[in-house]
């Protein structure tokens, strides 16, 4: 039996029900030291005085930091955050001293010691306020930080990037439109919500070395940060990457480490450990980006899209982090998957005094998607055509291309096979609205969806593979596995190769910079991809190797061996032949004489053929590989209050090809599940001073087991030709279309267009009163 | 009622084993569990009531073991994951891959055991009103619907 396209069992699923897994906040020792943060109680405010002497004193402490001790600016693209506020803070919630104390509780109790006095500053609490030619300057200095290339900040303004796509004409393309529509979009910040807060614990020893443990899914990121940083050598900094309780991007770049090895640093190299509270990781830790976007669009009498001019306000928060980054993914794949020959897009990532943002699933498709996906409703509705239809005659495929330009090679998923199987789940030809026996309202909604790794050109992956005495295989790769279940999805790879089961494949669980080959990052969704490409590399320079040696013992040509089911054989005369294991550790003769030794499969892939993006029309090949899909929401409506009940949630998907069924299907219900939830009822809400008021899980309401809706899941299985096995990533696609196939359900519904998230039953409520 | 001021040696039932304890009379029974006795299955998520991670059984029924203090567990008897071996809720959730990350997962079987042992035969409603107290942020909850129903198959020796 074949291990690609079968749902084998985690490989870290009995300890997982077991509650053995270990976390990083599980490991405890008695030499540990604890932080603990105080944080900004204004948003926007001058430092005028801390006063650390009462905590200096409190039983336990063993250093207290302010931002006057650390003269560091951290930022992955753009080093514009100290890490504890430096004469100001920019959002609520910004650490601004920090304590380390034998125990939790005495650093805690020493935090509470410490007095801050501030003077507010005026706050912005959107990007529109941001732009504002009056607006104060969140970052006075921008001119003075570090930024890489790809990153165009404009000093003298709130604007940390700008990223633009001229593709086209598009004077040319609204002048032949017939239809034009025109709308402005918004959702506020929010949060990952992993269940497990983020942790660090940092060490120097005794030669200068720095060890990390973290719930980071960017271990050699924050290994090659720490160097940069604080001008160490990478290669005296090991960063060790346990199983992590949930990811989603928010664990994603450098977190907590830099700020813990200052901690470790402050009280002579001692391990420290930091972890986030849950209003910490929500709040004082980086979220979800907020938007502002406006669209305009253009079709021809015939539903065919001309034209399409974009701007989107990324609303960054305080800080830069990954949010520049996703205002330039977000400008790269701009009019979701749709052929349009006109584009003009300015995409801005906007400091404000919010909570700051980071990569979150999706990385700036599911916010364009949001965008997009409503626009196209609100056309077809202008153009009297159905919705699906309108999306079926503009679907992007082979031979078109993006907005940068690129073209789309044989390796392009189907979105028509997708959107044409969406419908006939969902039942679009039954109607997209009908009015219950009840008075209940019924109504569906589309969204597509497409998806490319936004990542450096460079991108790479590594694998090992060694063997055991009994034959079976181990596999390093340096992907962690933060629920997605790829190291499962690893081993199957690895046993399709050598026709073992998947039984036979360990994997391991950790990753460690100093053992593990080098891996970019777990993000993007190209863990899967790349990640498997190296391994599959390693299964070969294995084989390889194990041929090597037996065509010495068999007297035969390598090149006539075969290696499959733990044997390695003549292909023709599979009675001649010898067992891997008998292979795999060296070979020894009857008289003791041993022969090749150890076989060390080694693996590597690197992406192929990027390049970045003009500045001024943003025209290149960033994009490895697009995934594609289709989804639609039905839910059921009361319209005398406007609750309502999300009762299916469909996609499909073109995953190229399914390796694990049902981790498939998790992750795709999963970033349904997580979507909706976003689309639904998360954000934050703040006061005029810029607090955020629900940051806690009691008024942050995430989705529950009783609003969970029936999913519908398929795949259309289009090879990913450079992927393994021809296949492609699926972990973030699965959030992207909901949001706008959701509030298009609900514009349908009630009749009204709801172009901003969430969408709670009060703001629907409150919109239909305004619009009467 | 007993009143406890400074530090204190507690005996805890847990697990069906008695353990000695020192605690100070705040500490919650998840912090005990955790860092005083090794047992690290219940999971901090919220330390607020509102996640569900960190749910224990006491005398068979789940409570949220951060928002209980430790010196309010002495004279019950306690359940933690670890104190469950090969359940039908355990194989039910393996089988039906209804977890990801399986952070929340401790907590989800710990509440899910207890309702089984209390309504055999609980249907969707009562499913969704146990179990809406835990969060899984992975999993869109379809696969754990599921494992409860194979549990319920488990043990009813289908």
């Amino acid at each position: 039996m074949g291990s690609i396209g079968i749902s084998a069992v985690r490989k870290e699923a009995k300890d997982k029900v077991a509650g053995r897994l270990k976390y990083l906040n599980d490991y405890n020792s008695p030499d540990l030291l604890y932080g603990a943060l105080k944080t900004s109680t204004f948003a926007h405010g001058r430092i005028k005085s801390i006063d650390i002497s009462e905590a200096l004193k409190m039983p336990g402490v063993r250093a207290v930091l302010t931002g006057k001790d650390l003269p560091y600016r951290f930022g992955i693209y753009l080093g514009d955050k100290p890490p504890l506020a430096i004469e100001k803070v920019r959002y609520y919630g910004e650490p601004v001293a920090a304590v380390v104390a034998d125990s939790q509780r005495e650093a805690d109790e020493a935090v509470e010691a410490i007095k801050v006095e501030y003077e507010a500053l005026e706050v912005i609490n959107s990007p529109t306020e941001a732009l504002a030619d009056s607006a104060v300057l969140i970052h006075e200095n921008m001119d003075e930080y570090p930024h890489i290339d790809a990153i165009r900040p404009e000093p003298g303004s709130n604007i940390a990037n700008r990223t633009k796509i001229r593709k086209g004409n598009i004077k040319e393309g609204f002048e032949k439109s017939h239809v034009i529509v025109e709308e402005t979009f918004s959702f506020p910040p929010s949060d990952h919500v992993a269940m497990e807060t983020r942790a660090a614990v940092a060490e120097i020893l005794g030669d200068g070395r720095i060890v990390i443990h973290s719930t980071t899914q960017a271990p050699f990121v924050v290994k090659n940060l720490m160097g940069a940083y604080f001008g160490v050598d990478p290669g005296k900094v090991t960063v060790i990457a346990h199983a992590i309780g949930g990811g989603y991007g928010g664990k994603a770049g450098m977190q907590l480490e830099g700020l813990v090895y200052l901690l470790s640093k402050a009280v002579g190299g001692k391990k420290v450990k930091l972890v986030n509270t849950r209003e910490q990781d929500m709040i004082t830790s980086p979220g979800h980006i907020g938007l502002e976007a406006k669209a305009r669009i253009g079709a021809s009498k015939e539903g065919e899209l001309m034209a399409a001019e974009l701007l989107f306000m990324f609303d960054s928060g305080a800080y830069a982090d990954y949010a520049v980054n996703i205002s330039r993914a977000a400008a790269i794949g701009c009019t979701g998957p749709y052929r349009v020959p006109n584009v003009w897009c300015d995409s801005l990532c906007v400091y404000t005094n919010h909570p700051f943002a980071t990569a979150y699933r999706g990385f700036g498709h599911i916010e364009l998607a949001f965008v997009i996906e409503r626009t196209m409703d609100i056309l077809a509705d202008k153009l009297n055509m159905d919705s699906m239809e309108l999306r079926m005659k503009n679907a992007i495929c082979k031979g078109d291309t993006t907005p940068t330009q690129s073209l789309l090679d044989s390796n392009t998923g189907d979105l028509k096979a997708c959107i044409k199987r969406t419908a006939e789940m969902i039942g679009w030809q039954e109607g997209s609205r009908v009015v219950t026996e009840d008075g209940k309202i019924r109504a569906k909604g589309f969204g597509c969806l497409w998806k490319a790794p936004a990542m450096p050109t460079n991108t790479d992956a590594g694998a090992i593979i060694t063997f055991n005495e009994d034959g079976s295989i181990n596999v390093h790769c340096g992907v962690v596995e933060i629920g997605q279940g790829i190291k499962t999805g690893f081993a199957q790879i690895a046993a399709e190769k050598f026709g073992i089961d998947v039984e036979q494949v360990h994997v391991i669980m950790d990753v460690n910079t100093s053992i593990s080959p080098h891996d970019w990052a777990t993000a993007a969704s190209r863990g899967l991809m790349m990640g498997g490409r190296a391994i599959l590399s390693a299964c070969e320079d294995a084989i390889s190797q194990i041929k090597h040696t037996a065509s010495q013992v068999l007297r035969c040509p390598e090149e006539d061996l075969h290696v499959w089911g733990g044997r390695v054989f003549i292909k023709e005369e599979e009675h001649i032949g010898l067992l891997v294991k008998d292979v795999a550790l060296g070979y020894v003769y009857p008289d003791g004489n041993a022969i090749g030794g150890q076989v060390i499969g080694r693996g590597k892939y690197i992406s192929r053929r990027l390049t970045g993006i003009d500045p001024d029309t943003g025209k290149g090949n960033p994009a490895l590989e697009w995934t594609l899909g289709a989804q639609a929401v039905e839910l059921e409506l009361d319209p005398t209050d406007c609750s309502y009940r999300i009762i299916k949630a469909a996609c499909t998907m073109d995953v190229g090809k399914l390796i694990n069924p049902a981790m498939a299907r998790g992750q795709i219900a999963g970033g349904m599940a997580m979507a909706l939830s976003f689309a639904r009822q998360e954000g934050f809400e703040f006061n005029d001073r810029g607090h955020v008021i629900n940051r806690d899980l009691r008024s942050y309401k995430t989705l529950r087991i009783g609003d969970a809706p029936e999913y519908l899941v398929d795949y259309v299985e289009t090879p990913q030709g450079d992927g393994p096995y021809g296949a492609r990533g699926l972990g973030e696609q699965g959030v992207i279309g909901i949001p706008g196939a959701l509030a298009n359900a609900l514009s349908r519904a009630l009749g009204v267009p709801f172009n901003h998230l969430p969408l709670t039953p009060e703001s629907l409520w409150k919109k239909r009163r305004d619009n009467r | 009622m007993k009143s406890y001021k400074d530090y204190t040696q507690l005996i805890l039932k847990i697990n069906g084993q008695i353990r000695k304890v020192i605690v100070s009379p705040n500490d919650t029974l998840l912090h005990v569990l955790r860092e005083k006795l090794g047992l690290t299955g219940a999971k901090p998520g919220c330390e607020n009531g509102d996640c569900g991670a960190c749910t224990v059984l006491m005398d068979g029924k789940p409570v949220k073991s951060c928002i209980i203090l430790a010196v309010e567990a002495e004279g019950h008897e306690i359940t933690t994951i670890e104190g469950l071996k090969d359940t039908p809720i355990q194989r039910a959730f393996v089988e039906e891959s209804a977890f990801q990350c399986g952070y929340c997962t401790p907590g989800f079987i710990m509440n899910c055991h207890a309702m089984l042992n209390t309504i055999p035969d609980a249907d969707y409603d009562t499913i969704k009103e146990w179990l809406s107290s835990n969060i899984c942020r992975c999993t869109g909850y379809e696969e754990i619907k599921k494992a409860v129903k194979k549990a319920q198959k488990i043990a009813g020796g289908l």
